[in-house]
């Protein structure tokens, strides 16, 4: 038994140091948000994607109801705080209403969908990637990126933070505090990991009762093995 | 005359049952280690029920497979319970193919008599390898695309024909919805029936011949007056209930996997798999998964793209001609102190590798990369001398066992 504890042991130590090893990642030094993962952050995100990121990029997976089903939203508050009025269907998917041909021509290809956004790029690097726009006279937008140069995007977000230069001076204030709107964009990054796998909720329901009932089953045949190799000299 | 008396005089199913299960007898010291091999079999099982799950969903065409893919997931009831139990549940048989063979080398039991046993069972790693690289192409994520472009290109390095049997793997000229209808039909029907009758064989090739255990000692050389081996215990029911509870601690962690790390800190299923296949957009390095990534960074150890092909082959097929390799009349590594660190160097090789083949191509990792490759060589070019001279102790006359 003791032998077993040991190359369990060992078996999750490699493992624990191989989740490091294989997740190499080279780039620009990334931010981390911080925040809690429940239905509260993703709601209010959700209701930030609806107004700023949705005019342009879509969520095609995703659909209105899977916000009442999944989070407990009430249908008339998906009504009034999500849903755009271009008659989209309550159970229709979250598409943006911008005609990719238009998107085309306004931005040189059209927006990427985001609903494994978080998924291909991890929450850290769209954190940091929304908190790294900066004016460039340049671009034929106006707006740069650390994380992501030359994007086509421009910052959309900039009334919430503000706008700086490429050295970080203000050259506006934004309408919210930096705490706040670090809060605003850390929601938006909670909904987007949201969209990218939403069997998370019901993932965390079912799985203390699929665990409970294996264990369970394990400690039975446990037993059994025991009885049975009793006679086994 | 009753049904059943009826029944079993019609059927061969009450002698096959008797022949690989209630009268196989098999040795009472098998460890822990010996668990892989029906583990392997529980999940076979469970790829072939989830595939079925997730193919009734899935479009074969370059326009339709991605999203047809992740669809499920946000669409079919349950889907992505299928999705996570496919895509975790290769990682999971990877990891049990090499437990599987590392026991099969710690205890000797390529040795005669089971070496077509060995290499029915190395066959069938191998054709995991295939199912497994069919199946990572048809999501067609961006992933898919590039690590698919890669894999088809190595076929360019066959003398003459190379371009031809390319454009016949790929349907075209590159990748396309053609490469997707063609990878689909390999994926579910050639290899996985391949998979399945290699497994059929491997069983009863190893029934045929006894199974081995960790002392490497025959327990059909020492037979009690019944007839059966005095070290032997009737695989019904002593094995099939302590597999039972195999079962249930494998799947505990199966399930811990699907229901709370299903991309397993993007292991088991990369980030590049979550982008749709472009064309445009080459990734910047593509690595192969994990469990085959040893093989990639021996193939990028050598700066020639034929010579890195040329070691990869040779690597992948030197295992065959392991049970030759192997002088030593002592089968067991734990009578065999030499040959035993000679393994776990080996092994742990192996595992050096596999992170080394998973790093962007960089100068700093062709040291290690080539080092790592002449290690693993070295293990099979060394074992025929080092087993005929290395100094060993006498195996015991029956089995080392500790009554529970």
């Amino acid at each position: 038994m003791k032998k077993y504890v040991v190359w369990a042991g060992m078996t999750l130590g490699l493992l624990a140091n191989a989740s490091g090893a294989f997740a190499a990642d080279n780039g620009p030094k990334m931010l981390t948000p911080h925040y809690t993962y429940n239905a509260k952050t993703i709601i209010a995100g959700a209701k930030l994607f609806a107004t700023d990121c949705m005019a342009c990029h879509s969520i095609k997976f995703m659909r209105y109801e899977f916000l009442t089903q999944d989070l407990g939203m009430s249908k008339a508050d998906v009504h009034k705080y999500i849903m755009l009025p271009t008659g989209s269907e309550f159970k229709g998917t979250m598409v943006s209403a911008m005609p990719i041909n238009m998107a085309h021509k306004w931005f040189g290809l059209p927006p990427p969908d985001l609903s494994q956004m978080v998924r291909y790029k991890s929450q850290d690097w769209v954190y940091t990637y929304l908190l790294s726009f900066y004016q460039d006279p340049k671009r034929p937008s106006g707006w740069n990126n650390h994380v992501f140069p030359n994007v086509a995007m421009p910052d959309v977000l900039a009334p919430y933070g503000g706008i700086v230069n490429e050295h970080g001076k203000v050259l506006r204030a934004g309408d919210e505090s930096p705490q706040k709107f670090k809060e605003q964009v850390t929601d938006i990054v909670a909904f987007l990991r949201f969209v990218s796998d939403p069997s998370v909720v019901q993932r965390e329901d079912d799985g203390p009762w699929v665990l409970g009932l294996l264990v369970l089953f394990t400690i039975f045949a446990y037993f059994l093995k025991k009885e049975y190799w009793k006679d086994v000299k | 005359m009753s049904f059943k008396e009826w029944f079993v005089k019609r059927s061969p199913l009450p002698e096959m049952w008797r022949e690989h299960m209630a009268e196989y007898y098999a040795p009472k010291n098998f460890n822990i280690f010996y668990y892989a091999g029906s583990l392997l079999l529980l999940m076979v099982v469970l790829q072939f029920l989830s595939g079925f799950l997730v193919m009734a969903h899935y479009i074969p065409t370059a326009r339709d497979a991605y999203d047809s893919v992740y669809g499920i997931m946000y669409d079919v009831h349950y889907g992505w319970l299928m999705q996570y139990m496919h895509v975790d549940g290769v990682s999971l048989i990877f990891i049990l193919l090499y437990i599987h063979m590392a026991r099969g080398m710690l205890y000797g039991s390529y040795r005669s008599p089971r070496e077509i046993v060995w290499i029915i069972g190395y066959t069938t790693y191998l054709a995991f390898m295939a199912e497994a690289f069919f199946g990572y192409i048809l999501p067609y994520s961006n992933l898919s695309y590039w690590a698919g472009t890669v894999i088809t290109s190595l076929f360019k390095s066959i003398p003459f024909i190379g371009h031809w049997v390319t454009t016949l793997v790929r349907g075209g000229a590159g990748m396309s919805g053609d490469t997707l209808g063609r990878f689909t039909a390999l994926h579910v029907t050639v290899v996985f029936l391949v998979i399945v009758g290699l497994i059929v064989f491997h069983i009863l090739y190893l029934h045929k011949v006894g199974s081995n255990n960790p002392d490497g000692i025959e327990i059909k050389a020492n037979k009690g007056p019944d007839g059966h081996p005095v070290d032997g215990i009737p695989f019904h029911p002593y094995y099939s209930v302590k597999d039972l509870f195999g079962f249930g601690v494998w799947l505990t962690i199966f399930a811990a996997i699907i229901f709370y790390a299903p991309t397993f800190h993007h292991i088991f299923l990369e980030r590049t798999m979550s982008t749709p296949a472009n064309p445009l957009k080459s990734l910047p390095d593509v690595t192969p998964p994990w469990y085959l990534s040893p093989f990639y960074a021996m193939l990028r150890a050598i700066p020639n793209k034929n010579g890195g092909i040329i070691l990869m082959v040779v690597a992948v097929l030197f295992p065959f001609v392991l049970p030759w390799l192997d002088k030593n009349p002592v089968k067991s590594t734990r009578y065999r102190p030499i040959t035993r660190i000679m393994l776990i160097i080996f092994f742990i090789n192996f595992f050096v590798l596999a992170y080394l083949g998973e790093q962007p191509p960089l100068p700093k990792y062709f040291f290690p990369e080539r080092l790592g490759a002449a290690i693993y060589v070295a293990f099979f070019v060394l074992l025929p001398l080092v087993s005929k001279f290395e100094p060993t102790r006498t195996p015991p006359a029956r089995v080392r066992f500790r009554a529970h």
